[in-house]
């Protein structure tokens, strides 16, 4: 704290502190004038962000469209119709859900190529990081190394899975998707897509909330536990959707795997019209 | 240790403490890093701090370690209690099992056994986050200080509590990784300036100091730093809103 009224001697010596340090200060603040630091920081930081939230925000929606054959077949017929604009456009038109199918590949290459500047560049960073984390014995370390570990795995059984989608369009259905899983052999790679895809979500959704201060109550400890319940929630909410919905399609596949590759035709549609679609 | 599975000792009769310390020393070449293990009989109320100057008196007058102030202030203790940073001076031996790791914070330059040059690497940091107050207004040191506003000052002073202890960087995994980064601290004194009114650096200025990967922008909000802070610093959201602050920035 400066004295109010500093003796003779202090006087000079802090005028004399002064007179050094001000040309700095001055300096500093004039600094803005030279080329400065690039904003891409900024922006890829937003960027990974953003994606990252459209991706947790599509898994979601996503879940909700392909669990709707817990409810029946032609509820899902239904929902894939609607995503070919069958219901505005008068006929399905499959390349509209290649395009969905591209925008969400782009944005999960874009996400990918992002996150991986925050992956351990080298072995003397992944050995510090494992020992610290295995030293620390600490909730949301451990979390984001789980989420290095699924976000790594997603890199491969995410695009396999995309690609699929964007050749295939039209071969999304109750018959057609259950005998892509069963008669297929892609259950596997959608039961370990499923935790990674969920849990990875989830884990980023929090981090998310805490990183730009979403969700902040008066007591930050009291909302950061609020947020880690919602978590658990989403993370338990949707592995469980989404292992029952992939009992049903392995049901729906295993009993229609005689008749594999047959397109689904719903009940209200008449046997011509059904035909017609063979 | 779950609290509820350790075996109490019986009335009357102390615990008898093992410690293990991480032994070093840089300035004899012959040294290699070892644990050596203390044994003494627990006593009321006994900290970390008092277990070690127990030993350093009665066993081994070797054994460096740091202390100055013993009430959490000085930030020198600092040290991984069974892995995790934390004051020694803070730290209750009967919150711990019977027995007691301790190791030198990593990071930071080692002198010897559990003290490290934390003050080399803090003015280091200072210099880099030039964490004092910028102004072009000439000082005239016979006017009374310009008033500030107590919720103002508040503000300023809940977050000048940092004591510079160096546990937020020891539990930043982010810094375990890149040596660069600011980590907490270093954040925490941008964010402190930013709310001086006596400060005239705008958001574009620190954006020079703390927008990059070894800025806010590395952070990785694995809130170690939040969740270690002897002193409960409001770090989380510090961080948060300075990345916010910064990232508009980018926008621009």
């Amino acid at each position: 704290m400066t004295p109010l009224n500093p003796s003779p001697e202090r006087h000079d010596l802090l005028a004399a502190s002064t007179a050094e340090t001000t040309p700095l200060a001055v300096a500093s603040v004039a600094s803005r004038a030279k080329p400065g630091k690039s904003r891409w920081p900024a922006r890829l930081d937003l960027l990974q962000s953003l994606s990252g939230l459209l991706l947790a925000l599509f898994l979601m929606a996503h879940m909700a469209f392909v669990s709707s054959i817990l409810i029946s077949h032609d509820a899902f017929y239904t929902v894939a119709r609607f995503f070919e604009g069958a219901y505005f456009l008068g006929k399905p038109y499959p390349i509209l859900v290649s395009g969905v199918v591209a925008g969400v590949l782009a944005l999960f290459v874009g996400h990918a190529w992002l996150a991986l500047r925050k992956f351990p560049a080298g072995f003397r960073q992944y050995r510090a990081f494992v020992a610290h984390k295995n030293r620390l014995r600490h909730g949301d370390t451990s979390m984001w190394w789980l989420q290095v570990w699924t976000g790594f795995a997603l890199f491969f059984m995410a695009t396999i899975h995309l690609y699929q989608m964007l050749m295939n369009p039209s071969l999304i259905g109750p018959y057609e998707s259950a005998d892509r899983v069963w008669t297929g052999n892609l259950w596997p790679l959608y039961l370990l897509l499923l935790f990674a895809a969920e849990l990875h979500a989830s884990i980023g959704l929090y981090r998310l909330a805490l990183k730009w201060g979403w969700f902040d109550a008066s007591d930050p400890n009291r909302s950061r536990r609020r947020l880690r319940w919602v978590k658990h929630g989403l993370s338990a909410f949707f592995i469980t959707l989404g292992l029952v919905t992939l009992g049903a399609y392995i049901d729906l596949g295993r009993a229609h795997a005689e008749h594999a590759g047959e397109r689904y035709v719903p009940a209200s549609q008449s046997a011509p019209a059904a035909s017609g679609r063979h | 240790m779950i609290p509820l599975l350790r075996r109490r000792p019986t009335a009357g009769q102390p615990r008898r403490l093992t410690l293990s310390i991480l032994r070093c020393n840089p300035a004899d070449p012959a040294s290699v890093p070892h644990l050596q293990d203390y044994e003494l009989d627990e006593a009321d109320g006994m900290t970390l701090f008092i277990a070690l100057n127990d030993i350093r008196a009665h066993q081994d007058g070797s054994l460096q370690f740091d202390f100055v102030c013993r009430a959490g202030i000085c930030g020198s203790c600092a040290m991984l209690i069974n892995g995790r940073p934390g004051l020694a001076c803070r730290t209750l031996t009967r919150d711990l099992g019977d027995h007691i790791t301790l190791a030198p914070l990593p990071y930071f330059e080692l002198i010897g056994d559990l003290s490290v040059n934390t003050g080399k690497w803090m003015r280091g940091t200072s210099e880099r986050l030039q964490t004092w107050i910028h102004s072009t207004t000439p000082v005239d040191l016979d006017a009374l200080e310009a008033r500030m506003e107590p919720a103002e000052a508040e503000a300023i002073y809940e977050l000048d509590r940092c004591i510079e202890c160096g546990c937020c960087i020891a539990g930043c995994g982010t810094a375990q990784m890149r040596e660069g980064f600011v980590g907490a601290v270093g954040l925490n004194k941008i964010a402190r300036f930013r709310l001086d009114p006596r400060d005239q650096r705008s958001d574009a200025d620190f954006y020079e100091l703390i927008g990059d990967d070894d800025g806010v922008f590395g952070c990785m909000s694995l809130l170690g730093c939040h969740d270690l802070c002897p002193k409960q610093l409001p770090l989380q959201t510090q961080i948060a809103f300075l990345r916010r602050k910064m990232a508009a920035l980018g926008l621009r």
